[in-house]
């Protein structure tokens, strides 16, 4: 029987014989391809309900799989491998072990919410693929991704002062993630921005480099938000049965 | 016509006081030569844009209601917001605390810890700065007050992202005629339209320039930038209206990226919607900040003789 939707099947799970004759009949190439049989006994039965426990996957159990999020997904168009459709399935029936196989690409969801625009069942699919990326992190699956660095380094400037400054962001994001801060590209933008720009401009810029903006009256602000993300981190720790007093990063 | 925004209170966000400065610039010249009155927001604190989302989305919500609460302070019912990114978490947080319990209960939470005032649903509406020009001025009114006519001048509009989706949250879009598309958005259309310029095409309005992952994943923006420019230009556009600073500074970065790293060199310009309006009600290229872009449009806006 020819397979129809070969490309939604794993290469090496197909085979082929070049040369093969079953009881006088040649069946070579195309003819003799078959799917490789499998079975699976390891299934994780709490994967779902540990990543609905993470803020974002709360509604991942509505999924009745149609796929409009994959169809309409921004990072799919360039990557047929990042697949939330598939992925949900994966994570409902506990296929942990076939999740993991995409656990490196997972985190490149750039939040357009094409997918949480088209889904009929208001999944919020995008919510779903931060929550699968953070629960990656937690279970010690993936060291912690470039995205959640930045992430991290912008997030932890809000609660420090109300508000953020981009060269400050920028110099965090490089250090947390070992990078060089003279990237070529950076550089021959800056150097076009620095032939052009008024002085009065660049004072400004230098100013803010050096005199942190913030929030006036953020103290009471920053201390409700530094214990509520605690709150928050023990009891994601607690849902995925991990140790609540660590701390992840 | 009337002008329900005739006076709104102003929240011009962490962006527009940094890379995106060249939007607040010509924002605020725009309102003037409108006659349109911008009041700051007095000691407002950043949205958390898309990154403290990814940390808790509760606490984005709270960030965005301090704002809004902080407009209703100053006896504001509108918020006027020119970045797509605080657009959206403002009115994200808008339709959050009128529909999800959850993100009641730790706005309260935390707001009483901060000892300010809790922002309720409804009290407080954000707009866009397309909504706001479009609705205190409109088309005619602009046409009226055009003294350097885009006429000819071929632009693609961008939208982005954050401006439509999700719908959900934009209970004022999808509403007929005269109301936002969030499939297919045309108040920039209109507005550089009646500015004289001729918008075309363009299918990509509302595609992601990947500004999430702008540097935490620099290939893949520079790809889908790529694929956003050379569409343009595919579509005969000259220049790339953009309303969003992520955008914008996306488009612009990833164009010398693109050139850079894949030797994929484009030619066509990026500008602020309001720059283009500003320059079409006579402001100079200087007074809307023109200087102030990374790419520099300086070649087009001469031989169009604009600014």
């Amino acid at each position: 029987m020819p397979i129809h939707e070969k490309s939604l099947i794993r290469r090496e799970n197909l085979v082929t014989h070049e040369r093969l004759t079953l009881e006088g009949v040649d069946v070579s190439g195309d003819w003799s391809t078959f799917i490789q049989p499998r079975v699976i006994t390891d299934y994780n039965e709490m994967m779902e309900q540990e990543i609905a426990a993470l803020a974002g996957g709360e509604a991942i159990h509505r999924c009745w799989q149609c796929g409009s999020c994959t169809n309409a997904c921004t990072i799919n168009a360039i990557n047929p491998e990042f697949n939330p459709r598939y992925w949900i399935y994966l994570i409902r029936l506990g296929m942990e072990s076939e999740l993991l196989r995409d656990k490196d690409i997972i985190w490149q969801c750039v939040s357009c919410n094409k997918c949480t625009y088209a889904c009929p069942r208001d999944v919020n699919p995008e919510g779903v693929m931060k929550a699968t990326a953070h629960w990656l992190e937690l279970k010690g699956h993936t060291a912690q991704s470039p995205s959640m660095a930045f992430d991290e380094e912008f997030s932890s400037q809000v609660f420090a002062t109300g508000k953020i400054e981009e060269g400050r962001v920028l110099r965090g994001f490089f250090a947390r993630t070992g990078q060089k801060l003279q990237q070529d590209w950076l550089m021959a933008l800056l150097r076009g921005l620095l032939m052009r720009l008024p002085v009065a401009y660049l004072m400004r810029l230098g100013l803010a480099g050096l005199i942190r903006p913030r929030t006036r009256g953020w103290g009471r602000a920053r201390a409700a938000l530094d214990d509520y993300v605690k709150d928050r981190r023990a009891a994601d720790r607690r849902a995925l049965h991990l140790d609540p007093s660590e701390t992840h990063q | 016509m009337s002008a329900p925004y005739q006076k709104v209170a102003y929240y011009p966000g962490c962006a527009l006081e940094g890379t995106g400065h060249a939007y607040d610039r010509s924002t605020r010249a725009v309102g003037k030569a409108l006659g349109l009155e911008l009041v700051d927001l007095e000691h407002w604190n950043c949205c958390g844009a898309m990154e403290v989302k990814n940390v808790d989305p509760k606490l984005q919500t709270y960030l965005s209601a301090r704002n809004l609460s902080i407009a209703k302070d100053m006896g504001f019912e509108t918020v006027m917001a020119p970045c797509n990114g605080c657009y959206h978490n403002l009115k994200k947080a808008e339709y959050d605390l009128a529909h999800d319990p959850a993100s009641v209960e730790v706005n309260r939470r935390l707001t009483a810890k901060a000892g300010h005032t809790e922002y309720q649903p409804g009290e407080v509406t954000t707009i866009h700065a397309l909504d706001w020009i479009k609705q205190a001025i409109g088309e005619e009114g602009l046409k009226a007050r055009i003294r350097n006519s885009l006429a000819g001048l071929k632009v693609a509009n961008y939208y982005g992202c954050m401006y439509t989706r999700p719908r959900h949250i934009f209970p004022e879009k999808d509403k007929g005629p005269n109301s936002e598309s969030t499939l297919k958005p045309h108040f920039m259309d209109d507005l550089l339209t009646a500015a004289g310029a001729e918008c075309v095409e363009y299918p990509l309005k509302t595609a992601c320039c990947g500004g999430a992952h702008s540097l935490s994943d620099a290939d893949t923006s520079t790809r889908l930038v790529l694929n956003l420019l050379t569409t343009a230009e595919a579509c005969g556009a000259e220049v790339i209206a953009t309303e969003c600073p992520t955008c914008h500074t996306g488009l612009e970065m990833h164009q010398v990226r693109a050139e850079k790293v894949l030797g994929q060199k484009t030619r066509v310009k990026i500008l602020y919607f309001t720059q283009l309006l500003g320059m079409a009600l006579g402001l100079s290229a200087r007074k809307v900040g023109v200087q102030e872009n990374f790419s520099d449009p300086s070649d087009l806006l001469r031989a169009r003789r604009l600014g």
